[in-house]
C-alpha cells in the first residue's frame, strides 16, 4: 500500500475483514507482521515514541475515557509530544485555532462525558490534530453519530487532507460515504487487500456481492455513487 | 476568569489562553485554600490535648521565643512529630491512591485494593512475631528498621504477584483490581495465622500495630520519610501529563508518545515504596487512599497536574483531623486512628457515591 499526502484514503470491509488490525498496524499499536510502514521513506520503527506522536494522530473506534478531562484539556493532550516544561503560547495557539475551526471555543470547559457523541467525536479529532501529524488515522469516526454530524467530520477531514495536506485513513462502514469522500480506497476482504482505486474502480456491483456477499445495484448520482442493497446471495 | 468585555477585539488564541490561563488561577487558588486549611488545622493539632498549648504560646514556641520548657518539649518533641508523621502519611497514602486510579483507570484502585497494605501488614507481622519469638527481641522498641524494611518488602511483593497475574491476561485493569483483592485477602490469612500461633507480648503489638496509629512517630522516622516523600512526589508530577493522556486510553496514549509500559512500572513502583515505607512506620489506615482522590477530583478537576497535589494536601489534612479526634474524642484514652478513619471514611464515601456529581463507575 503506498499513500500520499493531502489525501482521504478509506478502508473498506465486512466485519472482521481486518480493517481496525491494518489501521493500528499502520499507527505502529499492534506490531505489523513481516510487512513495514515507511513514512516519508523512513521505517516508522526507527521514531522515538515522540517522533511518531509528532507525525501521526490516531483516534480509536471507542473511546474510552477513564476520568473525563475537560474539552481544553483533552486538546491540550495532542500537544503532549512537544511539551517540555508547560504550555506554550504557541501550543495555545494551535490548540485554540483548532478549536475556533471545529467550533468547540464555546464548550472548552465542559467535561468529556457532558457531551453529545457528535461533539465528542469532534474533540478526539481535534485533540489528534493538534499534534499536526502527517497522517491523520481514524477509526471508523462517523460510527456514531447522525447524519449531520456525519457529514460534519467528513466535510472537516477532506477540507484538512486538502489545507494541511495531511494524509487522513479512515475506515468506514457506508459505502456511500466512502464513495463520496474518499480520493482512494481499499477494499478489505478476509485480512487482504481484494481491491483497490479510486471509488469508481472499487464499487462494483460483482466487487460487493465477491465480499460482501450482497447484490448491489450502483448508480452515479450527483454526489458521488449510489448504492442500494438488492438482497444478500448465498455464498458458494 | 475569562474577561467578557476582551473577547470582542482579541485574536482566538487570546480568549482561549484567557479561559485557560482562568482555570489554572481558580485551580491554584483551591490549592492554596487547601493548604492554608491544613496549616490551620496543624496549628489547632498542636495546641489540643491533654495539655492545652495556647496560640501565643505556640506562635512564640514555633519561632523559638518561649522559655516555658515544658511546653517546648511537649511541642518539639511530642505533638510535632506525631503531627508531620500524620501529614506525611496522609500525602503518601492519597498520592498512592490517586495515581493507582489514574494508572488503572479504576476509580477503586487504592493502596489496599492493589494488596500493597495487606502485603506490608504481613511483612510487618512477620517481622514482629518472628522478631519476638525465634530472636527474642522486642522489634517493636528497638527494631522499627527491620519492621519497616519487611513492610516494605512484602509490600512491593504482593504488587508484583498481582501485576505479574494481570500480565498473564493482556494487563487488563479488572484482573488488576481482582488479582489484587484475591492476594490481599492471602496476606490477611497469612497475618491471622501469624496472630493465632504468636505469643502474648507479640500478639499486642502486632494487633496494635494493624490497628494504625501515629504513636511510633519519631524524628529519626521522619528524617527517612520526609527525603523519600519529596523525591516521590518530583518524580511523580513529572509524569502528570502522561497519566492525563492515559486516561484517553493506553493505545491512544502510546500514539501520544507515552511510553505505558514504563510509566506503569515507574508509577506503581514509586507508589508502593511510599505506600509501604509510610504503612510500615504507622500500621495499616484505611480509606484516606481511596476517599482523598475522589473528593479532589470533585473540587479541582481530573487533570493530574493538580489533581496530585490536591489528593496530597486533603489526604493529609483528612489524617491530621481524624489523629487529633482520636486523640480527643476520649481523652485522655486514644484511639487507633484506622479506626476513626473508617467510622467517618466509610459513611461518607457511600455518601460521595450517592451525591457523586459524574459517574465514573461506567
Amino acid at each position: 500500500m503506498s499513500m500520499s499526502r493531502g489525501d482521504v484514503v478509506s478502508i473498506i470491509g465486512p466485519n472482521g475483514a481486518g480493517k481496525t488490525t491494518l489501521l493500528k498496524s499502520i499507527a505502529s499499536i499492534l506490531p505489523p507482521n513481516r510487512r513495514k510502514v515507511w513514512l516519508d521513506a523512513r521505517d516508522v520503527r526507527s521514531f522515538s515514541a515522540n517522533e511518531l506522536a509528532k507525525n501521526q494522530g490516531y483516534v480509536p473506534q471507542h473511546s474510552s475515557f477513564g476520568f473525563p478531562l475537560t474539552v481544553l484539556e483533552t486538546i491540550l493532550l495532542g500537544r503532549k509530544p512537544y511539551i517540555k516544561w508547560g504550555i506554550t503560547a504557541e501550543d495555545m495557539r494551535i490548540v485554540a485555532d483548532i478549536m475556533e475551526k471545529l467550533q468547540l471555543s464555546s464548550m472548552s470547559e465542559r467535561y468529556l462525558d457532558e457531551l453529545s457523541g457528535g461533539e465528542r467525536q469532534k474533540v478526539l479529532i481535534a485533540r489528534a490534530l493538534a499534534q499536526e501529524p502527517k497522517v491523520l488515522l481514524l477509526d471508523e469516526p462517523t460510527s456514531a453519530l447522525d447524519i449531520r454530524h456525519q457529514l460534519e467530520v467528513l466535510e472537516l477531514v477532506r477540507e484538512l487532507a486538502r489545507q494541511r495536506q495531511v494524509l487522513v485513513v479512515l475506515i468506514l462502514h457506508d459505502l456511500e460515504l466512502a464513495a463520496r469522500y474518499s480520493d482512494h480506497i481499499y477494499l478489505l476482504k478476509d485480512g487482504k487487500i481484494f481491491a483497490s482505486g479510486r471509488p469508481e474502480e472499487v464499487f462494483t456491483p460483482s466487487h460487493i456481492e465477491q465480499v460482501y456477499g450482497v447484490q448491489v445495484e450502483i448508480t452515479p448520482s450527483s454526489h458521488g455513487l449510489k448504492m442500494t442493497a438488492i438482497r444478500p446471495v448465498s455464498s458458494s | 476568569m475569562p474577561n467578557k468585555e476582551m473577547s470582542a477585539n482579541v485574536p482566538v488564541e487570546g480568549k482561549v489562553m484567557a479561559l485557560y490561563r482562568g482555570s489554572i488561577r481558580s485551580k491554584l487558588l483551591l490549592l492554596s485554600i487547601t493548604m492554608l486549611l491544613l496549616l490551620i488545622s496543624t496549628l489547632y493539632a498542636i495546641s489540643r490535648g491533654a495539655v492545652e498549648v495556647p496560640l501565643y504560646e505556640l506562635l512564640a514556641i514555633l519561632f523559638g521565643q518561649s522559655s516555658d520548657e515544658m511546653l517546648t518539649y511537649i511541642v518539639y518533641e511530642v505533638r510535632l512529630p506525631r503531627i508531620v508523621m500524620a501529614i506525611v502519611t496522609g500525602i503518601s497514602l492519597a498520592c498512592a491512591g490517586a495515581i493507582m486510579q489514574a494508572l488503572l483507570r479504576n476509580p477503586l484502585a487504592d493502596p489496599f485494593t492493589l494488596g500493597v497494605s495487606s502485603g506490608a501488614a504481613f511483612g510487618a507481622a512477620l517481622a514482629i512475631v518472628a522478631g519476638a519469638s525465634v530472636f527474642g527481641i522486642n522489634l517493636v522498641q528497638s527494631g522499627h528498621w527491620m519492621i519497616a524494611l519487611n513492610a516494605f518488602v512484602f509490600g512491593c511483593l504482593a504488587v508484583l504477584v498481582v501485576y505479574g497475574l494481570a500480565r498473564l491476561k493482556n494487563s487488563s485493569t479488572t484482573v488488576l483490581l481482582l488479582a489484587g483483592v484475591a492476594i490481599g485477602q492471602l496476606f490477611s490469612a497469612g497475618v491471622s495465622s501469624l496472630k493465632y500461633f504468636s505469643d502474648n507480648e507479640a500478639l499486642k503489638d502486632l494487633v496494635v500495630w494493624l490497628m494504625g496509629g501515629f504513636w511510633g512517630a519519631k524524628w529519626q522516622v521522619l528524617q527517612i520519610l520526609i527525603p523519600l516523600l519529596v523525591i516521590s512526589l518530583a518524580i511523580l508530577i513529572k509524569y502528570a501529563w502522561d497519566l492525563n493522556a492515559l486516561s484517553a486510553g493506553e493505545e491512544v496514549a502510546r500514539t501520544l508518545g507515552v511510553k505505558v509500559k514504563r510509566i506503569r512500572w515507574v508509577c506503581l513502583l514509586v507508589v508502593t515504596l511510599m505506600a509501604s515505607t509510610t504503612i510500615a512506620f504507622t500500621g495499616i489506615i484505611g480509606f484516606i487512599g481511596l476517599v482523598a482522590p475522589h473528593i479532589s477530583r470533585m473540587i479541582i478537576g481530573t487533570d493530574n497536574r493538580f489533581l496530585l497535589p490536591c489528593s496530597c494536601l486533603v489526604g493529609a489534612l483528612l489524617l491530621l483531623l481524624s489523629d487529633t479526634a482520636a486523640r480527643m474524642l476520649l481523652s485522655p484514652v486514644e484511639i487507633p486512628v484506622g479506626i476513626i478513619t473508617a467510622l467517618f471514611g466509610a459513611p461518607f464515601f457511600v455518601y460521595l457515591l450517592v451525591k457523586k456529581r459524574r459517574d465514573y463507575w461506567a
